[in-house]
């Protein structure tokens, strides 16, 4: 525990050496021989300015996929994971399957996995089949992801004490009212940060589905800068997926936090 | 007098080591029996073996009347009528102590919400818990969390109760509170099976002493010819170091 006087200092020392850092950074880039033809098509504020409208809109798309997408992978990664803690021979070929499962996904490119959906499963012209490139976009990443995300949750289960489950089931708790009360509620705690990491790089794979043709804010960003032979788009597209994560990661903060604080307060 | 819980040539092991090497043991109704050794002696597997927390590999057990290591034998119900308490406490840490109490009740015996915290309450208040009742279990002393642990094994009503060396965890300035409540619960006439490291205790509460050694239990009987008058060599060595160590 540092004193407040220690506590001012160093709060000083960060601010300065931040600045000073910076500076020299921003020194050294502007200093650079291409620097002038890379503000001009890179930071253009005008084509910021024109290009932003158009990829903000686009950007809902990547919204829209990055949230349905995620309600699918919370529910199937927990399903998946819990299929891989079954005990007992009985429950091999479940075990087997969701290992195989999470191999193969983790495996294979997600743009391979996308493109051999969106472009492939539209292509055997069932009826019931949707032909939307989205629709197949966000299938691609919730298998990618499911997958992932499996792998994040069994850690939080395996990461609970056996002895917690022992102390359920000796109260006369089932296998599955352990899990449910006792075993993963614990878990899923635990892993809140590295759900989150997840999630932040789904948000940035939403990008992906831009390669089968639905305009997203990458595609539209794309369009605009072969329009304009300007680079600026790219980087309004790059502003906004950053503008949806900060907060995102904030609010995990805050919930880590929040759990944190409850389990330490004392009872009213 | 019934016999609460019958152990026979009870055999139990892990991989290559034969912890349990053929115990015969009956405890009845409203007996207190103590067993001692020393670590590794196979205290803790026994009483686990009790809870069908471990499959036995040979014998049987009986629970009054019921052969529990039967196969075909709801093992759910039976550990319903079987208390244990650990040695690390092993309560649930996202959940208050109400919650940690009322939680099997609820859940396994299927009591309505209301009476399962009045009861709790109950037990809470008995045990001079109730005003932790909305704690988390990382805010109460080891001592409150291990009284916590033996109010929500007492909530489902044990018939048995089993206690795995609940004070060997504990600070020695917090033993007390913790063996205060056993002592009571013997005075209310529940059967207990308590693996312990306390000489004194066992010697104060138990109405029989046994001692376990390499896997089968050598000598018992009361606490005061155990505890002073060993017949095993074995015993009266075990004994010998517990004297050395000041805490007989």
């Amino acid at each position: 525990m540092t004193s407040a006087g220690e506590g001012r200092r160093g709060v000083t020392v960060a601010v300065l050496s931040t600045v000073v850092f910076f500076t020299l950074l921003a020194v050294a880039i502007t200093h650079a021989p291409g620097w002038p033809e890379v503000r001009r098509t890179f930071f253009n504020w005008n084509q910021f300015k024109s290009s932003m409208p158009e990829i903000s809109r686009a950007f809902l798309l990547n919204v829209k996929i990055f949230m349905i997408a995620e309600a699918f992978i919370l529910v199937l990664a927990l399903l998946l994971a819990v299929v891989r803690s079954l005990p007992g021979p009985v429950f091999f070929p479940m075990r087997a399957l969701g290992i195989a499962y999470a191999d193969f996904f983790r495996g294979v490119p997600t743009i391979l996995v996308i493109a051999l959906l969106g472009f492939g499963a539209p292509a055997l012209q069932l009826s019931w089949v949707p032909l939307s490139t989205t629709f197949w976009g966000i299938v691609a990443l919730i298998l990618v992801y499911t997958a992932y995300v499996s792998e994040v949750y069994r850690a939080g289960i395996e990461s609970v004490h056996p002895s917690q489950d022992a102390a359920a089931r000796s109260l006369g708790l089932s296998h599955w009212q352990s899990l449910r009360k006792v075993v993963l509620p614990q878990a899923v705690r635990r892993v809140i940060p590295p759900l989150l990491n997840d999630f932040i790089g789904l948000q940035k794979d939403t990008a992906l589905v831009g390669f089968l043709g639905s305009v997203e804010a990458f595609k539209q960003s794309q369009i605009d800068a072969a329009a304009t032979f300007n680079y600026t788009p790219f980087v309004a597209a790059a502003v906004l997926f950053v503008a949806l994560t900060i907060p995102l990661a904030r609010f995990t903060d805050w919930l880590v936090l929040r759990d944190r604080r409850r389990r330490q307060a004392a009872g009213a | 007098m019934s016999e609460a819980l019958v152990v026979d040539g009870v055999r139990k092991s892990f991989g290559q080591l034969e912890v349990l090497r053929g115990v015969d043991l009956a405890v009845e109704e409203h007996e207190v029996v103590c067993l001692i050794g020393a670590s590794g002696s196979g205290k803790s597997t026994l009483l686990r073996c009790v809870n069908l927390l471990e499959p036995i590999d040979e014998g049987r057990i009986v629970v009054e009347g019921l052969e529990i290591t039967d196969r075909g034998v709801d093992v759910n119900r039976v550990r319903r009528r079987i208390g244990i308490v650990f040695q690390a406490y092993n309560l649930f840490p996202h959940m208050s102590v109400l919650a940690n109490v009322t939680l099997a009740p609820r859940l396994a015996l299927r009591m309505p919400h209301a009476q399962a915290e009045a009861e709790a309450t109950t037990l809470l208040g008995r045990f001079g818990l109730a005003d932790k009742r909305n704690d988390y279990p990382d805010r109460l002393s080891g001592g409150q969390q291990q009284r916590v642990a033996i109010v929500r094994a007492l909530a489902m009503k044990p018939d048995l109760m089993l206690l795995d060396e609940v004070t060997s965890a504990l600070d020695p300035e917090l033993v007390a509170e913790v063996l205060e409540v056993i002592r009571e619960l013997a005075a209310a006439g529940m059967t207990m099976l308590i693996a312990t490291h306390e000489m004194s205790f066992a010697r104060d509460i138990a109405d029989r002493v046994c001692f376990l050694d390499e896997g089968v239990i050598l000598e018992q009987g009361p606490p005061e010819q155990i505890l002073s008058e060993p017949k095993e060599p074995r015993t009266q060595q075990f004994l010998q170091r517990i004297i050395e160590a000041g805490r007989l």
